[in-house]
């Protein structure tokens, strides 16, 4: 493949249409690239060629025979290692599920693929998807492709990385208080998170449910468009999926952005924000002035709050959902001369340090005489930060902040001190908490060539109208600004 | 102080962990000091506010039903779930003994 100018949905289908190239020739250039590259990115943690080739096999007979090509025909797909994958080892980048391979595919998986995509495997993140750096996996950090020495931002950060660094087209990243985003600001790439109830998450393994969505990482809008409008949708298969029909996002992106009102918090924008990054977002919405909008300015008095919140909530979630990992059903066993001791000793070794922080945390929280004191107080912030939301949107039709208070860090320089790397989170977690969609795309560089993250939340299931604007934004150069 | 070593060590015995004597310390610490930090929500006056577990349910239940007919179908899944088990003794899985007669 060339290296100017990465592949996209769009070019994908036109090489294969006119026969430039088949989708088999496409799926080995990629695993080669992969064999090129993931040695130093340790983007990728298992490889799924056998069932690659099967699928781009299928798409090349279609061609031959003349068929329709299927929305993602051929296209290369990367997907967090949190998302089951049937056959294909799903490890949560943790060594409690090392050996773990999933009996059933995730819904997300099952239409991409029916869709034409091509799965080349399961990218790395933090252990269980507790993390902002992807150095709480089990198996190495992931290295940012704009600059090595830096993370890429987590908990998605492989499946970040393997876009940005073009070893794949498109990936499935989740986000539950920034895992899509915040990698998506520090490599440089579109990242969606949906709205709370827009993507099945059947197959999803569980971090903190009241929280987790599934969203695609892409280099373009369009490309995070069209993901969406195949992964979106009520599925019987999870009760938490919203009936609320689903928006033409290949439409929506297209249309004019003049009269548009964007919201900007000014608590967004406060202490703790980089002095380039402030000012790259600030060029970002001039520049959506420029192309026809509104600019209003917003309070949102309790974002303050949202890192509070959130660590409790998701922590609280995470305690529960995490207790099935004992042994006994699957994963790692550690042997035990009574039941107790069996989970003990088997959670001890197949947990890491990170996840037995946030396991401690959520249990305590949780435990009597402090549910009052943290769960239940936490829960009412969460309406009060649910309600800033609802507020500014009865006033906008979108909010635009700083994605990240900072760029990429460098490998190790949070890993001592767990609260500074949550800080991380700091302009991700309200929208988590509120459930509204947002995106982050890219807003520029600093002058040290690191790309920074401007964020667009919109209403709930606003998704057509938070690419819209991203997709404008991008047409009129501002990923470059 | 907000946690003690002693409540670290019964909050672990909830989560079913084992935890080193050093871990116990590290933990303590950082738990502390996260604990702290999180200590700011008391700034708000939350008496008149309701709670949320979830954000989005209650606005679908009340124009939708969200649960599908209660119609058998096949699950034919238990050998490739028991094929996963570290000990499987189809159709269970084995565990140390719990009960002593």
């Amino acid at each position: 493949m060339s290296a100017a100018a990465p592949w996209t949905i769009a070019s994908v289908r036109s090489a294969l249409k006119a026969r430039k190239i088949s989708a088999r020739e496409l799926t080995s250039d990629f695993y080669a690239r992969i064999d090129e590259r993931n040695p130093e990115l340790n983007a990728f943690l298992t490889l799924s060629p056998e069932r690659a080739f099967a699928q781009a096999d299928r798409m090349d007979a279609a061609v031959a025979s003349g068929e329709d090509l299927r929305p993602l025909a051929g296209v290369p797909l990367a997907v967090k290692d949190v998302i089951s994958t049937k056959g294909i080892r799903t490890t949560c980048g943790s060594k409690i599920l090392e050996h773990y391979v999933p009996p059933y595919d995730a819904t997300s998986v099952e239409r991409l693929e029916k869709a034409g995509a091509v799965i080349l495997g399961k990218t790395n993140c933090d252990e269980f998807a507790m993390g902002s750096s992807n150095e709480n996996s089990a198996y190495g950090p992931v290295r940012n492709p704009i600059a090595l020495d830096r993370v890429p931002g987590g908990s998605s950060g492989g499946s970040a990385a393997a876009v940005a660094g073009g070893l794949a087209v498109v990936a499935l990243g989740t986000d539950t208080g920034g895992s899509i985003r915040q990698p998506g600001a520090y490599c440089g790439i579109p990242a969606l998170m949906p709205t709370y109830g827009r993507v099945s998450r059947y197959g999803l393994i569980a971090f903190a449910s009241s929280l987790d969505r599934i969203g695609p990482f892409a280099t373009t809008s369009e490309d995070a468009a069209t993901v969406m409008s195949i992964i979106a949708g009520r599925d019987e298969n999870d009760s938490t999926s919203a009936l609320v029909p689903v928006g033409d996002y290949d439409a929506e992106i297209a249309k004019p952005l003049s009269g548009v009102r964007i919201g900007v918090p000014e608590d967004y924008f406060g202490e703790g924000l980089d002095s380039e990054v402030r000012e790259k977002v600030q060029a970002g919405i001039a520049l959506l002035e420029r192309l026809g909008c509104k600019r209003i300015p917003l309070q949102m008095p309790h974002t303050d709050y949202a890192i509070a919140t959130y660590y409790i909530i998701a922590t609280a979630e995470a305690s529960s959902n995490l207790a099935r990992y004992d042994g006994v059903r699957y994963g790692l066993r550690v042997p035990g001369t009574t039941l107790g001791e069996m989970y003990r000793r088997t959670r001890e070794r197949g947990f890491g340090a990170e996840v037995k922080r946030r396991i401690m945390l959520g249990t305590y929280a949780l435990s009597a005489g402090y549910y009052d004191a943290y769960y239940l107080r936490a829960q009412k912030v969460r309406s009060l930060i649910a309600r800033d939301f609802s507020d500014a949107f009865q006033k906008v039709d979108a909010i635009i902040t700083p994605t990240a208070p900072t760029p990429a860090f460098r490998l190790g320089e949070k890993t001592a001190d767990p609260l500074q790397m949550y800080l991380a989170d700091i302009y991700t977690v309200t929208g988590s908490l509120a459930g509204v969609p947002g995106i982050s795309i890219p807003s520029g560089k600093t002058k040290a060539g690191l790309t920074v993250g401007m964020q667009i939340f919109g209403r709930h299931f606003g998704e057509g109208r938070v690419l819209q604007l991203a997709h404008a934004f991008e047409r009129a150069g501002g990923f470059a600004l | 102080m907000k946690i003690s070593r002693e409540d670290v060590i019964r909050v672990a015995e909830l989560a079913h962990l084992e935890l080193s004597p050093e871990e116990i310390d590290l933990y303590r610490g950082q738990l502390d000091e996260i604990l702290t930090y999180v200590g700011k929500l008391e700034e708000l006056d939350v008496t008149a506010v309701e709670p949320v577990a979830q954000v989005l349910l209650k606005q679908q239940d009340d124009e939708h039903p969200e649960l599908r007919e209660d119609v058998p179908r096949p699950c034919d899944v238990a050998p490739a779930v028991l094929a996963q088990a570290a000990d499987a003794a189809p159709p269970f899985f084995r565990v140390p003994k719990v009960i002593d007669r």
